[in-house]
């Protein structure tokens, strides 16, 4: 009895892991790798912007209480700002060659 | 059932090597199916480490001495949680218990991640699995906790005395869990490195992980101590014993990577810093469980010599060595984006702290490895000893706590003379105030160090207290919000920050208890009689009475001790040592094994928030020595006089253990009806109680800045992230 048990666990996870294998064959797609290649950029842009998002919070939230004068602040807000918008034009330049890349594939 | 825990234990590591393999070749080949099926070999994994989890405790809990590992760790008096938590406390049940925690962590973060971090993911996955397929080969080699005995004992040994304590039995769960919670940013670390995407998305996806690691370690940490506190005996909570030290160093290294993690996310800088912290940091941990396992230096936490110490040594060289080439060879990749724009800024203040913890871990390393490190030079093992610490660990900790004090009243990138004022201005007056009560009030000046600890302690409060103020003085300007309301909402929207500011507070409460209670500690050894006091630091304690127990499966000698200041009435302690049958074994007599098994302390103590007053009674059993020894020869011979059947009747061997009991009895009564002086050990410790409180409040800290944010405040930042990028096509 033990050892049918055994079997049947070793089925159920030979057959759980190798799902994906019998779902998808044949080589590599390349087109895929393109649109993997431009994931990766929008997540290393999207977690730059959100690091810039959190560099721009924690300045107001300096200045707000008191570590940042306002002349500081606000030379400091707006570098930060205009790097915020550099990221969001290329995060969005990004996206248009996914969709692109997407649309090809 | 022990075949099928077996068979799981071999199933875990195929199914790890399978996965790790078929990781790498779908990162390599670039066949995501092949990726897939690796990620599903970690949840499976989890499957089996519970299948398997569930088979050994069932084993405990139903007392199946067949079990080799239930008869060596449990008994049918162990207490019903005590057994559900025996497993942990063997070799074996803890490996398993690694591997199980190891596999959820694994599950949770690759499940979370499954749509991210695509490229570094699959070298993450086969880390894991690597590690996953390392501790479950220990178990199918060298530990297996489903081994059993064709022929197994009516009963069982029990649960080592010293480790019937709440606080233990979860002591390791909690360690356990900040060393497997440590190997996923490890893990994703090594991915990073491998694939060269050394941006800060790996950090992103792993940062809780490692503020987890961070909680569960501190926590494990400190109910150790606890632990130590209250059941060794020995007065203190922190003896720097070498596990002690194991894992202290892995937290001290995740604290400077949680720290230093924000410079990279928000300057792009410390790329090398942070990659090398987290790689020292895992293996650390390691180290640490090796240090348990392998014996090759003492410790009573330790599970005492064992074969695994070679496969760890080799594991740990790997990681090593693996480390050090795959960050040299990125070191291009890892250059900074931006330089520290200012000394006085708090990216500086965080390096330094960074510094100074990375100090803190190579002295605590050095001088535990010290007695190795000894005999490889000299061939002579010398120990040092807690004192070999103080001068390096004192001077770290005071800069330390410094340099937590002034991180939240400075800002990022830089500040002016005029802000550095205004930030200061308070928390240096208070420090200053306390400074001079302390000065005037107290003999704290005949300690300079303790002095400066509460100094700076006072600061570092003080500047918490004045962030929190000014935080929600501009909240409620800006919102209008009740001073509560404000708070909340302060603290809600600003969990990392805040978060960290009430862990620095914690960390102040700690340092100063630690200060405190090890420079004005007062305590006496004294033999007392029942009637006779001893006075410790104005305390007088009274040996009021003494007090025994016979129960079957432990004596209990000890004492009852008035306490007394000015003549006043403060408390009533009691403070036992227990005795733990041995089992009749042949190695002692049928009435000398009730006395000499494995003992335990039961400290008396009278808790407060200025100071504790901890006794600890060592009952001296020699008086009651002779008349053991004829307890013992009386019944041997009655056993000997016994035929063949009569050995065997229940009946017959009923009446012997009644009369045995009995004599056992009327043995511990001697020690309460003829009373002979016994030794004390009385402490008197200022604050001992702030150092628990202070860790309540550091792990505080740590679940607000877990804390995920609640689903409006996310909506609300995708909603404003939307709008900034609007804003932003306009303003290009």
């Amino acid at each position: 009895m033990q050892f049918v048990i055994v079997l049947l666990v070793l089925a159920a996870v030979a057959l759980f892991v190798t799902v994906p294998l019998r779902g998808r064959r044949g080589a590599p797609d390349p087109s895929a790798e393109r649109v993997a290649a431009d994931g990766r950029a929008i997540e290393d842009l999207e977690a730059a912007r959100e690091a810039k998002y959190r560099e721009i919070r924690d300045a107001e939230l300096d200045h707000g209480t008191g570590k940042l004068s306002d002349a500081d602040f606000g030379s400091l807000d707006s570098a930060l700002r205009a790097e915020a918008v550099e990221i969001l034009k290329a995060l969005d330049g990004a996206r248009e060659r996914a969709a692109a890349a997407a649309g090809g594939a | 059932m022990a075949l099928i825990g077996r068979a799981l234990l071999i199933l875990a590591l195929l199914t790890s090597l399978y996965g790790a393999g078929a990781s790498i070749y779908g990162a390599r080949a670039r066949r995501p199916a092949w990726v897939d099926s690796g990620r599903r070999s970690v949840y499976a994994l989890f499957a089996l480490a519970v299948l398997a989890f569930a088979i050994l405790e069932s084993a405990f809990l139903r007392s199946d001495f067949s079990y080799n590992v239930v008869a060596e760790h449990s008994s049918t008096t162990t207490p019903a949680f005590y057994k559900a938590t025996a497993p942990w406390s063997s070799q074996e049940g803890s490996l398993l218990l690694w591997v199980f925690l190891l596999s959820m962590w694994s599950s949770i973060v690759l499940f979370a991640t499954r749509k991210r971090v695509r490229e570094i993911a699959p070298y993450a996955t086969a880390v894991l699995l690597g590690f996953g397929a390392f501790f479950s080969s220990l178990m199918v080699f060298y530990a297996n906790p489903f081994a059993t005995s064709a022929t197994p004992p009516s009963e069982g040994a029990g649960l080592d005395p010293l480790l019937l304590h709440p606080s233990m039995m979860f002591h390791p769960p909690m360690l356990y869990s900040g060393y497997t919670l440590m190997a996923v940013p490890f893990a994703f670390a090594i991915g990073a490195l491998i694939t060269g995407r050394l941006g800060s998305e790996w950090i992103r996806v792993t940062r809780k992980f490692a503020l987890g690691a961070w909680l569960f370690l501190g926590i494990g940490v400190l109910l150790g101590a606890r632990w130590s506190y209250t059941e060794l005996g020995w007065g203190g909570y922190w003896a720097w014993d070498a596990v002690e030290n194991a894992a202290l160093m892995p937290w001290l290294c995740i604290t400077a990577f949680i720290h230093s993690i924000m410079i990279q996310e928000k300057r792009g800088m410390l790329k090398v810093w942070n990659a090398s912290l987290i790689l020292l940091s895992g293996t650390l941990a390691i180290l640490g469980t090796f240090l348990v396992r392998s014996g090759v230096l003492d410790s009573i936490h330790a599970f005492g010599a064992s074969t695994l110490g070679v496969p760890f040594v080799v594991l740990l060289a790997a990681m090593i060595g693996g480390g050090i080439y795959l960050v040299s060879s990125r070191r291009e990749r890892l250059r900074s984006d931006h330089q520290i724009d200012s000394l006085l800024s708090r990216e500086a203040v965080f390096l330094f702290q960074n510094l100074v913890l990375v100090a803190m871990v190579f002295v605590i390393f050095w001088v535990t490895f010290f007695p190795l490190i000894s005999q490889a030079l000299t061939g002579t093992k010398v120990s040092v000893g807690p004192p070999a610490f103080r001068p390096f660990i004192v001077p770290l900790a005071l800069v330390l706590v410094l340099l937590s004090g002034i991180g939240p009243l400075i800002a990022w990138r830089r500040v002016t003379a005029a802000n550095l004022k205004g930030s200061f201005a308070f928390p240096v007056a208070f420090a200053v105030a306390v400074l001079v009560a302390l000065l005037l009030g107290t003999s704290a000046d005949t300690r300079p160090f303790a002095l400066i600890m509460f100094t700076l302690g006072a600061f570092v409060l003080a500047g918490v207290a004045q962030e929190l103020y000014r935080g929600t003085s501009a909240r409620r300007a800006f919102a209008k919000e009740s001073w509560p309301v404000a708070l909340a909402s302060l603290v809600r929207r600003n969990r990392r920050r805040y978060g960290g500011y009430t862990a620095h507070a914690g960390l102040s409460l700690l340092l100063i208890g630690v200060a405190a209670s090890s420079s004005f500690q007062h305590s006496r050894d004294v033999s007392l009689r029942p009637g006779q006091s001893a006075v410790v630091d104005g305390y007088t304690l009274r040996y009021v009475r003494p007090i025994a127990d016979a129960a079957a499966a432990k004596l209990t000698f000890g004492a009852v001790l008035a306490v007394y200041r000015g003549g006043h009435y403060v408390e009533t302690l009691r403070s036992t040592r227990g005795f733990y049958p041995t089992g009749f074994n042949g190695t002692a007599g049928p009435i000398s094994e009730a006395f000499n098994g494995s003992a335990d302390s039961n400290v008396g103590l009278d808790a407060g928030l200025t100071h504790d007053i901890w006794t600890v009674v060592n009952p001296d059993l020699q008086p009651l020595q002779a008349a053991i020894t004829r307890g013992d020869t009386v019944f041997e011979r009655l056993m000997k006089s016994l035929s063949p059947t009569q050995a065997r009747q229940a009946s017959v061997l009923g009446v012997i253990g009644a009369y045995r009991a009995r004599a056992i009895v009327g043995l511990t009564q001697q020690y309460v009806s003829h009373p002979w002086p016994i030794e004390f050990l009385l402490i008197v410790s200022p604050l001992v109680t702030w150092i628990w409180l202070g860790a309540i409040v550091i792990a505080l800290g740590g679940v607000i800045a877990l804390w995920p944010p609640p689903e409006a405040l996310l909506v609300r930042r995708r909603s404003a992230a939307v709008y900034a990028a609007r804003v932003a096509r306009e303003l290009a």
